[in-house]
């Protein structure tokens, strides 16, 4: 995204310099893994960002290190200008509260042995949203009304498994809405819900974006419901902790640059079966699986697997530079770019 | 088209506290020879019900009330599953039909190397005393590269390999005593999308090669259009339509279809002509009067589809091929231009 | 059934109420479901009020030394002790001893290790290793011998000195349990979100641990009650504990000692009674601990 003068920069809801997160792996193969490296990232107020890649990539770890369940190994994590490592009393309290996740399995982010009442209301009190239960009651009223369970009461009974996944879902949407934040991380929200609902919830998502302006960093690694959700916004692509694409969702997923996202578009099956000729019958990989997460290549974590790859990638590893109103971390984005247009 | 596997009027009830659970109603479909069919349908529709009854798998509190399930051999015989009895079955199992489980992981033996599953696998089928070890290995290593494993898969240990490579193991294995047909149940669902694109690959030239039948058990449309031939849809234990996928795609034949393929993100199709289907999947418990889909359906009708003595659990067949439990299918049609 | 939350909406004014789970009710409700659990429920209850009511109603059996060593009869349903004593009123009168005694006994071990055990895997790290250490060391003492040591030892003449003696040993094993089971905990989704919704540390363990292995202890709150009623009656059996009271330990000793209950007086009921007490005590134990883990435990209720 192009910068703004100094003097005008809108201060970003939160901001990655150069993050980078370390885990020590213990036992038999002793070792590092480097779950992120070097991450900058902006997101804007009501931005909805998607963040993709394959498991092992990354994002979870991303959406952890945002929400302040990790700390950073290396960088810093700024809400609002200032870190929030340092961050005491009432301006830890704002980010706290400003900083909501969604979890991708409803059923192990509730306490089994509670109802959703006895749950959702103890948050409420602590953080005196509400004065008494009563009150606390009535705020979740509009709350799951909102989120369309309804009538609450029948849902504020329950214990968590004598629910379905889907209205799990939506009362974590509505558990995280209750404390009124600014950026709520949703990592893998629909992968556990049946497909004919996952639209509903996505669209829930969206319209609590618009509605109360609430940014969202959409973790997945489904790229059609990325497209969806993120419709106006932005998408990142990780590799191996790294961010390897950044660009308006259309445009990437239109002419995408990173060779790794040209072939993550390319395996994405296609439904409709008139189009299946369209459906790559090759993949653009050299390899399938990717390397061991103790042993990294060396240069461009991707050259291995890269059909464009040449001396320059195993040497040195690419930065992300702007190309085309997108970043792409790849040295050769532009010959690639070329080569593609001449094919067609 | 000869038929391989006719399946009629199959009910698997299961017992719980609080009632009976029908979780195949009435189940009526036919497969034929080398054909790829895809069986859709969410949580609840009884899939898997119907994959493990045919495999016989179905234990207490389940039970295969009632039906018939034909197998036509290669050989022209016709066998009713049903009727055999666990030790007949078994010969059938793993050399006429196999399957490949959800989550494959879970099926290795952690304490076996990769190469004693295959010779394990092989000598319990081994009356003819036809298979050596050697036979087996070479076997078990062409099937490893078809599947795009190298062969030292065979001396590792099934942690030692990640989550796409054990599934891929899996299905070399179940291929390894040439089956009849192959079932695989959400073969891809815990995989990401370049490894479920190589398997759905290999499947394809799989078939190409050796015109294996396969039936795919998934909740992902789209690997449906992007591989099957042929596929039926399930909602609450029943069928509620089968066909060509492309007249089952483009022109549905079933308000849940309909809604199905419309409420499903895909990267090309237009955003804004997606649209959720309302309410929830019935409690398997309460079922509602009359047509199950009712409730949730924008052809619903107070008499023809609420009625307690509707024929909904018939289906009418419309035309090459296609099978449709909805009455009011042409509006369906309609409404697909 | 209680109410709690009681809303009203802006439009309309109607009310909703919330029924709550109704804990209590349903709770109850679980235990009767069960035969098993339904019969330990009584016979419990029926021992809680005779170790209640008892002393409240009931007066000390007086000595009456000319009906001394009576078989069971219609004035006294169980006989004399060898004091003249009815022997039915000292059963009753000791229960609240008995119970007592096993209520601190219990009480103490839970507390401790609950403690123990949650602090260790909550913390993890050299903590958790020096108190597994310990936990272990006093596992492997054997119990029953050193308990008889230190009772010679120390003072044990009230009900909750006895109690903290014998939970001396009885806390390691479940300590270990709770560990795991908080080990277990630890990592599950709803801490984590938890913690993202801002709750401290300690309202996350009295909301989002405890609950989770609440049925977990009240199983082996049971348990520990038993073992230390056995533990007591065997002490105080071998004379080593000079309790004063009417604990149905004391009487077994005095029955056996004083009376020659054994060996063919008609007093065999003096000693029985005390111990088909206890053997119908821990049955009744037995049989409600079956039903607390589903009572205790909503995910197994439907």
């Amino acid at each position: 995204m192009p910068s703004l003068e100094e003097g005008e920069r809108k201060m970003s809801l939160m901001k990655l310099n150069d993050v980078s997160m370390r885990f020590h792996v213990a036992g038999k193969k002793k070792g590092e893994i480097n779950a992120l490296v070097g991450i900058n990232l902006e997101i804007q107020e009501g931005e909805i960002i998607a963040v993709v890649g394959e498991s092992g990539c990354g994002k979870t770890t991303l959406g952890k290190v945002i929400s302040g369940i990790y700390k950073p190994s290396k960088g810093e994590v700024l809400y609002n200008g200032k870190n929030i490592r340092f961050l005491k009393g009432k301006e830890f309290k704002e980010y706290r509260l400003g900083v909501q996740m969604v979890h991708q399995d409803s059923y192990a982010a509730l306490n089994p042995n509670k109802t959703i009442v006895q749950s959702l209301v103890l948050p409420l009190l602590r953080h005196k949203i509400a004065k008494n239960r009563t009150e606390a009651i009535k705020i979740l009223f509009e709350y799951f009304e909102e989120v369309g369970l309804t009538p609450p009461e029948m849902y504020l009974e329950k214990y968590p498994h004598q629910l379905s996944g889907g209205q799990r879902q939506r009362i974590l949407l509505a558990r995280a809405l209750s404390v009124r934040p600014k950026l709520i991380v949703a990592d893998e929200p629909v992968s556990m819900v049946d497909v004919s609902l996952r639209i509903s919830l996505l669209n829930l998502m969206a319209k609590m974006n618009q509605k109360y302006k609430i940014s969202f960093l959409y973790i997945t690694h489904d790229l059609g419901t990325a497209r969806y959700i993120a419709a106006n916004g932005k998408i990142a692509v990780m590799y191996l902790g790294r961010l390897i694409e950044s660009n308006k969702i259309h445009e990437a997923i239109a002419r995408p640059k990173h060779p790794y996202l040209q072939a993550l578009i390319a395996a994405v099956p296609e439904a409709d079966p008139s189009r299946r000729s369209e459906y790559a019958t090759e993949l653009p990989l050299r390899s399938l699986d990717m390397p061991d997460l103790l042993s990294l290549p060396s240069g461009c974590k991707f050259h291995p697997r890269c059909p464009y790859s040449n001396e320059k990638c195993i040497k040195e590893e690419p930065q992300l530079r702007e190309i085309d109103g997108g970043l792409v971390a790849c040295h050769y984005a532009e010959e690639i770019r070329i080569s593609k247009q001449e094919k067609q | 088209m000869e038929p391989i596997l006719e399946i009629k009027n199959l009910c698997i009830d299961f017992q719980t506290n609080g009632g009976a659970i029908r979780a195949c109603d009435n189940v009526t479909i036919d497969f034929y020879r080398g054909d790829i069919i895809g069986i859709i349908g969410e949580s609840g529709s009884g899939k898997s019900t119907l994959a493990a009854g045919i495999l016989k798998t179905i234990r207490e509190p389940g039970k295969i009330s009632s039906g018939e399930i034909l197998y036509h051999t290669k050989s022209g015989e016709v066998i009713n599953l049903l009727s055999l009895s666990e030790k007949e079955y078994s010969k059938y199992r793993w050399c006429n039909i196999t399957t490949v489980f959800q989550a494959a992981q879970n099926v290795l033996n952690p304490t076996l190397k990769i190469k004693d599953h295959f010779i394990e696998t092989a000598f319990a089928h081994n009356e003819d005393n036809k298979y050596t070890k050697k036979k087996i290995l070479d076997k078990a290593a062409l099937l490893l590269s078809q599947v795009r494993l190298e062969e030292r898969v065979l001396d590792c240990y099934p942690y030692q390999l990640s989550g796409g490579m054990k599934q891929r193991t899996v299905i070399a294995l179940s291929l390894l005593l040439e089956p009849d047909f192959l079932i695989l149940d959400e073969p891809t669902t815990a995989l990401d999308v370049i490894t479920q694109w190589y398997i759905i690959d290999i499947l394809r030239k799989v078939h190409k090669e050796t015109g294996i039948t396969m039936i795919f058990l998934t909740h992902d449309v789209s690997i449906i259009g992007s591989v099957v031939d042929r596929i039926g849809v399930m909602y609450c234990g029943q069928v509620v339509e089968y066909g060509n996928v492309m007249d089952v795609f483009k022109k549905p034949a079933h308000p849940y279809t309909f809604g199905l393929m419309n409420a499903i993100p895909s990267l090309r199709d237009d955003i804004t002509t997606r649209k959720a289907i309302p309410g929830y999947p019935p409690n398997l418990l309460n079922l509602p009067k009359g047509c199950r889909f009712g409730p949730r359906c924008f052809l619903c009708e107070e008499g023809r589809c609420k009625a307690e003595n509707i024929t909904v659990d018939k289906m009418i067949d419309i035309g090459e091929g296609q099978l449709t439990l909805c009455p009011a299918w042409k509006k369906v049609k309609e409404k697909c231009l | 059934m209680t109410r709690k939350g009681e809303v009203r909406l802006k439009m309309g004014e109607s009310k909703y109420k919330l029924k709550n789970a109704g804990n209590l009710k349903s709770f109850i409700t679980t235990i009767w479901n069960s035969t098993m659990s339904r019969i330990g429920f009584i016979i419990l209850c029926i021992f809680l009020m005779a170790a209640v009511l008892g002393p409240m109603i009931l007066e000390q059996p007086k000595a009456d030394y000319l009906n001394r060593l009576q078989p069971p009869s219609v004035e006294h349903l169980l006989g004399t002790d060898y004091s003249g004593r009815d022997t039915l009123i000292q059963l009753i009168l000791g229960s609240r001893d008995v119970l007592l005694v096993a209520f601190w006994a219990g009480v103490i071990s839970i507390t401790f290790a609950c403690s123990v055990g949650i602090v260790s895997g909550l913390l993890g790290g050299k903590v958790d290793s020096i108190l597994m250490m310990i936990s272990n060391v006093v596992i492997t003492i054997p119990s029953f011998p050193v308990t008889m040591i230190l009772s010679m030892l120390i003072q044990v003449d009230n009900e909750l000195m006895f109690g903290l003696l014998l939970s001396l040993w009885s806390w390691a094993g479940l300590a270990k349990a709770i560990r795991s089971q908080v080990l277990t905990i630890k990592h599950k989704d709803f801490i984590e979100a938890s913690r993202i919704l801002g709750l401290r540390k300690t309202d996350i363990i009295v909301n989002d641990i405890l609950p989770n292995i609440i049925s977990y202890i009240a199983v082996n709150f049971i348990s520990i009650m038993k073992e230390a009623i056995m533990a007591s009656v065997g002490l105080m059996y071998l004379g080593l504990v000079p309790f004063q009271g009417n604990h149905w330990g004391m009487m077994i000793q005095l029955s056996l000692t004083t009376s020659g209950a054994l060996m063919g007086s008609g007093t065999i009921a003096y000693f029985l009674a005390p111990v088909v007490g206890i053997i119908l005590f821990q049955f009744g134990c037995y049989l409600f601990a079956t039903g607390l883990d589903e009572a205790l435990n909503p995910r197994l209720r439907v």
